[in-house]
């Protein structure tokens, strides 16, 4: 599918034909220089890869203490859901379900949507709920914040560092390698590509559901 | 250049806010939808100011509290000591970790301070329809959009610190109220972020005769 079709700047509106990209370029608004699109170097193949092995380091990093802490033969593991359930269990449910809601729910979700999507995808299958489900990954994307939580554990560190020993546990380590997969899982496709190649897979399939859909 | 700049919105196209794809609005445009992907279609976002302002002012009266309550509380067997943000700034200053108080200044009193200001002067411009270098202001509020997540590390340290020291004989950290109302600033202003609508900055140079069409 390398016709040309009009694309709006999201960011000013600015009405636009699209071209054709080589991969790895990405397409600038004329006038306010936003980004449009991107053709990824990598292909869907790549893009489960990451996410897959985000997935994994999601369940790690949510099984195994981020750091533990141990005070005179007294210790306190602090893994994710912990962390969560005591602050909950202290009055403070909002704090809980900020942490909660940011560092797992949205990553499971985003994950989890990203790689039932893709999986079919690359052999030409549109999941049933695509739609939806793509939908909600993309706004889910924006509020991954793995850099700002390993910031936190560091700070963190720093202040507990001269009262106790401060043990790093397996948690931060798939925090760390998170912090990177989710990253590249994102960077490894571009929303309008895949809802071209969707497009393009629902058009060959049924080509009367395009015209009995649009209101033109 | 400028002068052949179309929008979308002036030949009655929307480009949808998921997937992208520019269609033609039907008659009555708020019950449109994305032939693509099924989202509803939206010229510009709903009640984008309106909706921007209510956010703005809500995480303006939350920074006060959020910044004079504590937002942990240390008992040991010295005492009770309450710590809010600034507190806690003041603490790696003092004991040298100079680098920390800058991070942490800047992420938990500057930065969510600094995209309120920026956020009430985007949407003010928009509102009044006041054209002033509409580049720039996209620029500042693709800045606004970018920083608005590193406000949660104070959050994110409060709840570390609180599950961590939680030693009943020796010594328990808690979040203080400070820290609920620092995280609901930070939150509520990454929504102000979302539900603002760049595009409306470039309205009065889309249209220099206008004035005030949209309401």
């Amino acid at each position: 599918m390398s016709r040309t079709r009009l694309v709006a700047c999201p960011e000013c509106d600015a009405l636009q034909r699209g071209v054709p990209l080589e991969p790895g370029r990405r397409a600038h608004c004329v006038r306010c220089g936003a980004v449009l699109y991107r053709r990824p170097k990598s292909s869907l193949d790549d893009t489960l890869a990451w996410t897959l092995s985000a997935v994994a380091l999601l369940v790690i990093a949510n099984s195994f203490p981020v750091v533990s802490l141990e005070v005179q033969g007294q210790e306190t593991h602090a893994t994710l859901f912990a962390a969560a359930h005591a602050l909950h269990e202290r009055g403070m449910t909002i704090i809980a379900t900020l942490v909660f809601a940011t560092l797992i729910v949205a990553p499971a979700l985003e994950l989890g949507s990203l790689s039932y999507l893709i999986a079919p995808l690359r052999s030409g299958r549109v999941a049933p709920g695509f739609d939806r489900l793509f939908r909600l990954v993309h706004v889910l994307r924006r509020w991954q914040m793995f850099e700002v939580f390993m910031l936190g554990i560091f700070v963190s560190v720093v202040k507990l560092g001269h009262l106790a020993s401060v043990i790093p546990g397996m948690g931060l380590w798939a925090f760390f390698g998170l912090m990177f997969t989710s990253v590249a899982a994102i960077a490894s496709y571009d929303e309008k590509s895949i809802w071209d190649r969707v497009e393009a897979i629902r058009g060959n399939a049924s080509p009367r559901a395009a015209t009995t859909g649009a209101a033109r | 250049m400028t002068a052949a700049i179309v929008t979308a919105a002036s030949r009655g196209f929307a480009s949808c806010h998921a997937c992208g794809l520019v269609s033609r609005l039907a008659a009555p445009a708020y019950e449109s939808r994305c032939t693509r992907c099924d989202a509803v279609l939206h010229v510009r976002k709903p009640n984008s100011i309106g909706r921007t302002w209510a956010l703005i002012i809500a995480a303006f009266v939350l920074y006060i509290p959020a910044n004079l309550l504590p937002v942990t509380i240390t008992r040991s067997p010295f005492g009770v000591q309450s710590d809010t943000i600034m507190s806690g700034v003041a603490y790696f200053w003092n004991t040298g970790s100079y680098d920390l108080a800058i991070i942490i200044f800047t992420a938990s009193i500057f930065v969510p301070l600094a995209k309120l200001l920026a956020l009430s002067l985007l949407t003010l411009l928009a509102q009044r329809h006041i054209q002033w270098d509409p580049l720039q202001c996209t620029r500042l509020y693709r800045m606004v959009e970018f920083i608005g997540k590193w406000s949660m590390l104070d959050v994110f340290v409060v709840a570390l610190l609180s599950t961590l020291v939680d030693f009943s004989t020796f010594a328990a950290i808690s979040a203080g109220p400070g820290a609920v109302a620092f995280g609901a600033v930070v939150v509520i202003t990454m929504f102000a972020a979302m539900t603002f609508d760049p595009r409306l900055l470039w309205e009065p140079a889309d249209h220099p005769g206008e004035g005030a069409a949209r309401g």
